[in-house]
Formats: structure tokens, C-alpha cells, sequence
């Protein structure tokens, strides 16, 4: 049995292969399927969540590994109320999602970057997103929302 | 009726915006009324049933639900890909309805072509083929709410009017919702459909305003929408493996070993069927399915499964042969002596000429490469099934389904989910088949899972294909004569596959006095579809390429000599959406001439180019400015799209759309290729398929609409054919390099 916490839950998962991914004991085990599978290689970002805070692929974390670990998915950036986190808001006020399949990556990515680096420059995003393709090219809004979460962020602190 | 359902599906839209409906199927806008709920809707009358008889709220396919309880219901009734529609199509009824958009509720419609008559989402189509329909629809459920309160009130009709889904009477200031007045509503007379009047553009409140799409909320709090996040009560978890070389059929596998592996409930082979000539018609092909407890169960037991393939009927296609077959064909003359099209003397007016340019240009095949692997879930019980599907063409998958399982498609219930990405791709339903026959041998509630190297090794590609010009110019620079030899692949050796050809309402060369378009066939046997501006998008990179030749080889200035062939203001045939207009095509070009600052000089190694591309009913013209360095790095410094597809109804989403159809064209050009050798595809994952990343893709798009008073059209593709060769025009003018293959890293160039 491995136990971890899945946003802010304790989680225990049982009778699944070790070698199982994240990616889909959450899917087909947890009931949490806004983690999408893309390529299942690590190369297209969909199956983006946080591990102990830092963005990790989901589709290359056995889950054997995550005795105790803090797993954070799409589910969990809302409030218990519902209350959307800057980067859902700042998503949902540029209008970003075409199909919409890789922005729970996405999101989970820039969820990421805002917290390493509070006001990232053009040149920050490229590099922290690079990871997270959007095959229906909505990059440029993406851009604009991380900028605008990102100087939501800074006004509430201020 | 064309032979390919792509080109049929675009000209049945071409009959419903000219409302010439086609004679055998007509469509009437009924209404009907149940405890208290008026439901407007249209009815799909065919030939011999009569147009009177009151429909049952069963028999229509209810766009719009209003109760009394003021919930109002618009149904979406194409699927939804990414393209907007389920937002676009719903914005049409509540125009009209005049309702509050943010308070209804948007409901998916069921696949059901006796309903909805086309749920196809394709060809950009979606806009046209229901602009009349769902506008009459919202006008017709207005007319009715308004008859209701007139005759309650005893006040003429012409003296009330309505706010957001409440009816006014400004004179005796009462007031009436829409849900009170449901009831009653369903009982007065529909309108005469030539008396119905529908609001005039400038009076819109919704359309032409941005709206963000209606699922934004669940996207981005990871709700359930899409086809893979399906589940049902005690449902198992399939995968599928088929030949690696397209055609072979499995002959037996170590079904037992398999078997006992964990989670493992059944293997079994799917004998399906290797035809995928039609590709629309195209179903289950050959394979051996693994039913497990789990995703990764299966996916595990598939790593051990060994198959034996029969190959004797598989294909032996290599792309590398193919390629130098081409070439070698392009200098002889074309092999089908009937060419696609001739006007004038182009023999004469090449002989005569003061100069002639040959040159050929090439383009690989591609995958779709769409996010969300293909998927469906399926469930037979009953001797009917029901499936949750992301499929573009669920009235093309569900009679297709009902003939694999051997039932009627009244006995198939299709659910249209949300797609993770289309691009052409899923107008194939092969792999909802595959999902119905394991389903019916399981017997339990079933998810087919493809996974990304099945996707990429069994996907309806984009052909590739190639044109070998030769132009003449007279000495003033004029184009005199343009001869295009198509060489293209063909499954039969009689026709080119989908979109291996040209399209015959899109070529320049057709506006000049002397043209002629031939073909040649080089064989093949693998899987071909609708990729993004089937045909255009590859077309499009040849033939403005070319014209771009000329001008430099005439010395004539590009934009210019573009705006001299199209010549006179005119539409060619007038009426028709899917006819070029020259006098909407010089707009756009001159327009993108004019905001990218087109003849200014530029620095060493920096260039701008142009191209005008007509496709999908919308004229478009793409600027880019570039530069390349000396290891062929190129930098996108800008690219300006200018389009016509009429008035634009929702712009977040038309941006979207166009800007997305720039990274997307940017992507495809630069690298993406898919290589066949011993009729197996080699590239198996992203990692070989390389899609345009967020900080290699352009950053400055600037996108420009001229919002002509032209019958709307739709914006999924148009902007995409003219990007390749204004960025490869742009190469040129920065380098003197002249790029004739795609993807352009064949010639040494990156990003």
C-alpha cells in the first residue's frame, strides 16, 4: 500500500503494479482524470502536476515512489469554495483554451513558474513552459495570462 | 455526390447558404409544447412526408427549450474540437433569441442525422451550413414568445418588444418572461418563413462581440469533458495492436500467456477490415485487443504480447523511393493524359515566351499529431450499444458502427464528447469501431485506449505530393502561361488519394489566360484524411511559392504582380462561397501589404514575403518578416494575417483560430515529417515528430479582419494555407534561397 497526500487529502492506493504511473492511478484509480495522458513519454507536458511543489511529469512517476509524497493536480488549485487561483482566473479572463487537452499541463506549469518566480519575463516563460505543447498553438495567450497572473499576484501582495 | 465525403461535406454547406435546399431532404422549423416547455426546433422533412403533421418534441431536434421556470436551453449540435462551435453555434439562436447568453444553458446534442441532419465538424463548414438555420430558429422561438404576450395582453404584436428573455410593452409598462410565457407560446402559430425577419447586423447585442468559450470553466479545473475521461460502472480498459506495416492482419498471438498476466480479462484478435481506401468509410483494421482492469494493466500485458502478422497483403511503401520516383516523374510528361484543367494555349504561349522557369517543389507526408490520443468508450447491451466518443463525424461513426456490429443505427447511441483536438483526424471513426467490437465481444462497459505511438503509426495521414512548374513570362514580366504537373499519390491508380490533388476553385493559374494543370500517380497503399485545409495547406506553399519565382524572375514587384493576375474586381461565380472573389483577395493583400509595411528596406539577412491563399470560403493574406542566420536559424520577427470570412460572430474565437493556424503552419513546416519504409511508419513519438514549442513559436502575430457584409464563414482553417510560403518567401528575400521542400529542415533550416 502506498500513502500520500493528493491535493490536501490522504490518499492510500492498493492492489495496483508498482510500476504504475501517477499519470494513471490517478485517471483510472483516484476518479481525477483532469491529468491528461499526451504522449506517455515525458515529452508533451499534459500530464504536468506538482510533486512536493515542483512540476513533474505524471506519465514517469511510479507510483512505488510516492510513499509520503504531496501531490498537487488540476483539481486542487481551486479553493474548497470553488474560488479559482490567479492562473484558472488569469486562463479564464484571456479566453486561453482551443480544445483546452493540454491546459491542465499548462496551468500546472505556470502554477509552478509563478511560485519560483514571481514576475517572469518572456524569457522565463519560454523556458518554464517549453515542456507544455499546445498543438492548437494558443502560446500567445498562454503568455498574456501568465502576465496577468502574475501582476494579480503582485497587486494582492502589495 | 462526390466520391470523397470531405468534398461532399463542403458542398452540401455551399447548398445551405445558398438555402437551395437539396430537393430530397427538406427542413422545416417546428415547435412543440410539453408541461408548460416551449421547444423550437428544426424537423428534417424527407421526401414524400409532408410538411404539415405537429411534431413531437421527440421528433424535433429542440435548439432551443425554454420552461417555465425561465431555465432556457440552446443546443450545440456539432462537436466541438477547439474550433469554438459549441459557443458559436449556441451565440446564433441567442442573437436572435435575444437572450442572456452568460444565464442559458448549453446542452451537447446526441449524434442523430435524422434530427440534426449534418453534425460533421470539417472544412471549416460549421459557421456557413447553420448561420440561416440556427438564426431562423432563435427568430421563430422570439415570434412565438411575442404572439403569446400580445394575446394576453390584447396588444398588437408590433408594440411589444424583448430585453435579454423578458417580453416588454413599453405603453402599458408590462412585463412578461420568457418562461411564463412557454406554455402558451407553444400553442400559437409559427411564422411564415419568408415573414420572419432577422435582426440586421448592426443591431446585434451578442454576435461580434467576444465571448470566451463555454468550457472554459471546466477546463480549467480538469472537469470529465473530454472522450478519454469516460467511465462507467464496471468498466475494463482496452488496447489495440495492430500491424506495424499498414494491410497485415494478425494471424495468432501467445493469447494465453497474456492472459494470465495482471489485470489481464481477455485477448483476442479483431479481424476488422484492411480497406481504408475510403477512408471516411474506413473501419476496424485487423488487430489483437487486450481487456484489462486497468489503463496500465493493458498497456503492460501489451509489451509481452507477441503477435505472428500475415504481410503478404501489407504494404511494401517507402517514402524514399517514392520521393525519387517523383522527381524523376516531374521531368517527363504527366501519366494521365486528361488534365485536371486547361484554358487557353499554354504549348503555344511557352514556345513564345521571352522567358521560361521550371521548377519543382515537394511536400512529406504528416500525422495529425492531436493531444488527446485516439479513444471511445463503449458499452453493448440488449442487442444495442451506447458510445462516448470524440469523433468529428458522428453522423459518419454511427451508421458505421451499426454495420460493424450488424444492427440498426436506431439501436447505436452516440455521445458526442468534447475533443482534445482535431485537425481532420477524427472525421475517420476507425477506432470507434474498434471500440464497439470489443465491446460487443466483452460485454461490459469498455474504454479503448490508443496510445501515442498507435497514433502516430496509424493515423489517416496528410499525402504528400508534388508540382513541377514550368512558367513563362513575356518581357514586360507578365505571366503568359502556367503549367502545374500534380504528381500524387494513389491507392487505385485512377484517382489521387483525399486531397492529393488540387482544388479546382483555388488556383491562381485558373484567373490566367493560359493554364493547364496535369497529373501523375505514384502508387500507394496506407491510410490518407483531411489534414487542416485538406489540399490547401500544401498547395497553397507550392503554387505562391512559384509565383513568387516569377515575380523575382520578371523583376516585378510581388504584391503587385499578384493583384495584375487576379485582375478585375469580380466573383467568379457569383453566389458561390466556395468561389474565389478577386475584388475580397485584392483587399487582404493589400491590406497585409500595407501593415507590414511591404517595399521598405530591410537589413542583411532580414526579408518580408507575402502570400494570398482563397480556401474554405475565406480569402487570406499572410505577411511575414523574417531573418537567417548563417547556420539557416531563422527568427519569425512578425506575422500579419488579413482575412475576409464576412462578419466575424465571435473574435476571441476567430483569433484563436487564425492565430492558432499561424503556430500551426509554422509547426508543420518546420519539421514535422512521417517516413514510410517497408510500409511501416518510423517516427513513433514526439520526440521524432517535433511540434512548434511555446518559446520557438512567433510572438508577434498580428491578425486583421475585413469584416465584409459577405454571408459569414469560418475561421478553422483559411488563415493556415498562405503561412508556409510567406515565410518561405520571406527565406528567400533574406537569403536568395529558395525553399522547395516541406518540412523546410530538409533544406538545412530551423528554428
Amino acid at each position: 500500500m502506498i500513502r500520500f497526500e493528493v491535493n490536501g487529502k490522504a490518499t492510500a492506493v492498493e492492489g495496483v503494479a508498482d510500476d504504475t504511473p501517477l499519470l494513471w492511478v490517478l485517471r483510472d484509480t483516484l476518479g481525477l482524470p483532469g491529468t491528461k495522458y499526451g504522449c506517455g513519454v515525458a515529452q508533451c507536458g499534459a500530464c504536468t502536476v506538482h510533486l512536493n511543489g515542483a512540476p513533474t511529469r505524471s506519465c514517469q512517476l511510479p507510483i512505488s515512489a510516492l510513499e509520503g509524497a504531496k501531490i498537487t493536480t488540476i483539481e486542487g488549485l481551486a479553493g474548497a469554495d470553488g474560488s479559482l487561483s490567479a492562473v484558472q482566473a488569469a486562463w479564464m479572463e484571456i479566453d486561453v483554451p482551443q480544445c483546452g487537452y493540454c491546459q491542465a499541463g499548462q496551468i500546472m506549469s505556470a502554477t509552478a513558474l509563478l511560485k519560483q518566480i514571481p514576475k517572469p519575463t518572456d524569457a522565463d516563460i519560454d523556458t518554464h513552459m517549453a515542456g507544455n505543447i499546445c498543438r492548437c498553438g494558443t502560446y500567445p495567450r498562454i503568455r498574456k495570462a501568465i502576465h496577468s497572473a502574475a501582476a494579480k499576484l503582485a497587486g494582492g501582495a502589495a | 455526390m462526390s466520391a470523397d465525403p470531405y468534398e461532399q461535406l463542403l458542398t452540401d454547406t455551399l447548398d445551405v447558404t445558398r438555402q437551395s435546399l437539396r430537393v430530397n431532404r427538406r427542413r422545416f422549423i417546428q415547435m412543440a409544447g410539453i408541461a408548460g416547455t416551449l421547444t423550437i426546433g428544426v424537423r428534417v422533412v424527407h421526401a414524400g412526408e409532408g410538411q404539415e403533421g405537429v411534431a413531437s418534441a421527440a421528433q424535433l431536434n429542440a435548439y432551443i427549450r425554454i420552461a417555465p421556470d425561465d431555465t432556457i436551453t440552446l443546443v450545440a449540435k456539432n462537436p466541438d474540437m477547439g474550433q469554438g462551435t459549441r459557443t458559436s453555434l449556441p451565440m446564433m439562436l441567442a442573437e436572435e433569441l435575444d437572450v442572456d447568453f452568460q444565464r442559458v444553458k448549453i446542452e451537447q446534442a446526441l449524434a442523430n442525422a435524422t434530427l440534426y441532419g449534418r453534425q460533421t465538424a470539417g472544412g471549416s463548414t460549421s459557421t456557413p451550413s447553420n448561420w440561416d438555420l440556427l438564426r431562423r430558429a432563435g427568430a421563430t422561438a422570439r415570434y412565438v414568445l411575442l404572439s403569446a404576450a400580445a394575446q394576453q395582453w390584447s396588444v398588437p404584436r408590433e408594440q411589444l418588444t424583448t430585453d435579454n428573455g423578458v417580453v416588454l410593452h413599453a405603453a402599458s409598462n408590462r412585463r412578461a418572461t420568457y418562461g411564463s410565457l412557454a406554455g402558451f407560446a407553444a400553442r400559437q402559430t409559427l411564422p411564415d418563413d419568408k415573414a420572419l425577419k432577422l435582426k440586421d447586423r448592426k443591431d446585434w447585442k451578442l454576435l461580434g462581440k467576444p465571448q470566451p468559450h463555454i468550457d472554459n470553466l471546466a477546463v480549467v479545473t480538469g472537469k470529465p469533458i473530454y472522450g478519454i475521461d469516460q467511465t462507467l460502472p464496471g468498466m475494463l480498459f482496452a488496447v489495440y495492436e495492430k500491424c506495424p506495416a499498414f494491410a497485415g492482419k494478425p494471424v495468432s498471438a501467445n493469447f494465453e500467456e497474456v492472459k494470465a498476466l495482471p489485470g489481464v480479462k481477455d485477448c483476442f484478435i479483431i479481424e476488422g477490415s484492411t480497406d481504408f481506401l475510403a477512408w471516411a468509410r474506413a473501419g476496424a483494421q485487423p488487430g489483437v485487443a487486450i481487456v484489462a482492469d486497468s489503463t496500465w494493466n493493458a498497456i503492460s500485458a501489451r509489451k509481452r504480447l507477441k503477435v505472428q502478422w500475415d504481410e503478404s497483403q501489407a504494404s511494401k511503401d517507402s517514402w524514399s523511393a517514392a520521393r525519387k520516383q517523383a522527381y524523376a516523374m516531374a521531368t517527363q510528361p504527366a501519366t494521365v493524359t486528361e488534365p485536371i484543367k486547361s484554358s487557353g494555349n499554354v504549348d503555344a504561349a511557352l514556345a513564345g515566351a521571352a522567358k521560361k522557369i521550371t521548377s519543382t517543389y515537394g511536400f512529406a507526408h504528416v500525422s495529425h499529431a492531436q493531444l488527446e490520443p485516439m479513444n471511445a468508450t463503449a458499452w453493448v447491451r440488449d442487442g444495442k450499444i451506447e458510445l462516448w466518443a470524440p469523433t468529428q463525424a458522428p453522423d459518419i461513426g454511427l451508421p458505421l458502427v451499426a454495420t460493424a456490429l450488424g444492427i440498426e443505427p436506431t439501436a447505436v447511441t452516440l455521445n458526442i464528447t468534447r475533443i482534445g483536438g482535431g485537425f481532420g483526424r477524427r472525421l475517420a471513426n476507425d477506432y470507434l469501431v474498434e471500440a464497439a467490437l470489443i465491446a460487443k465481444k466483452i460485454g461490459v462497459p469498455v474504454k479503448l485506449q490508443w496510445t501515442r505511438e498507435d497514433d502516430m503509426a496509424h493515423d489517416f495521414y496528410r499525402a504528400a505530393g508534388f508540382h513541377a512548374f514550368t512558367g513563362a513570362l513575356t518581357k514586360e514580366g507578365r505571366i503568359a502561361a502556367w503549367q502545374d504537373h500534380v504528381i500524387s499519390f494513389s491507392l487505385d491508380g485512377k484517382n489521387a488519394v483525399q486531397a492529393g490533388s488540387i482544388g479546382p476553385n483555388e488556383q491562381i493559374g485558373m484567373l490566367l489566360p493560359n493554364y493547364r494543370a496535369t497529373q501523375s500517380f505514384l502508387p500507394a497503399r496506407m491510410p490518407f484524411g483531411p489534414w487542416r485545409a485538406p489540399g490547401s495547406n500544401v498547395a497553397a506553399f507550392a503554387t505562391q511559392s512559384f509565383l513568387h519565382e516569377l515575380a523575382v524572375a520578371g523583376k516585378r514587384d510581388h504584391v503587385e504582380l499578384l493583384l495584375e493576375v487576379l485582375g478585375e474586381p469580380r466573383w467568379l461565380d457569383p453566389g458561390k462561397g466556395n468561389s474565389l472573389n478577386t475584388d475580397r483577395a485584392a483587399a487582404v493583400i493589400r491590406k497585409a501589404a500595407e501593415l507590414g509595411g511591404w517595399g521598405r528596406k530591410l537589413p542583411m539577412g532580414q526579408g518580408l514575403g507575402i502570400a494570398f491563399y482563397f480556401s474554405h470560403q475565406g480569402h487570406f493574406a499572410n505577411l511575414a518578416h523574417v531573418s537567417v542566420d548563417a547556420k539557416k536559424r531563422l527568427t519569425i520577427h512578425r506575422v500579419v494575417v488579413v482575412g475576409d470570412v464576412g462578419p466575424v460572430l465571435n473574435p476571441s474565437g476567430a483569433e484563436q483560430q487564425c492565430v492558432g493556424s499561424v503556430i500551426d503552419g509554422v509547426s508543420a513546416m518546420l519539421g514535422q515529417k512521417i517516413t514510410v519504409e517497408n510500409g511501416r511508419v518510423l517516427e513513433t513519438n514526439f520526440h521524432q515528430y517535433p511540434l512548434l514549442r511555446m518559446d520557438k513559436a512567433p510572438k508577434n502575430i498580428e491578425l486583421h479582419f475585413i469584416q465584409s457584409d459577405y454571408s459569414p464563414t469560418g475561421c478553422g482553417e483559411p488563415a493556415l494555407p498562405p503561412l508556409a510560403p510567406a515565410i518561405t518567401n520571406a527565406i528567400f528575400a533574406a537569403t536568395g534561397h529558395r525553399i522547395r521542400t516541406l518540412p523546410i529542415s530538409e533544406e538545412g533550416f530551423s528554428i
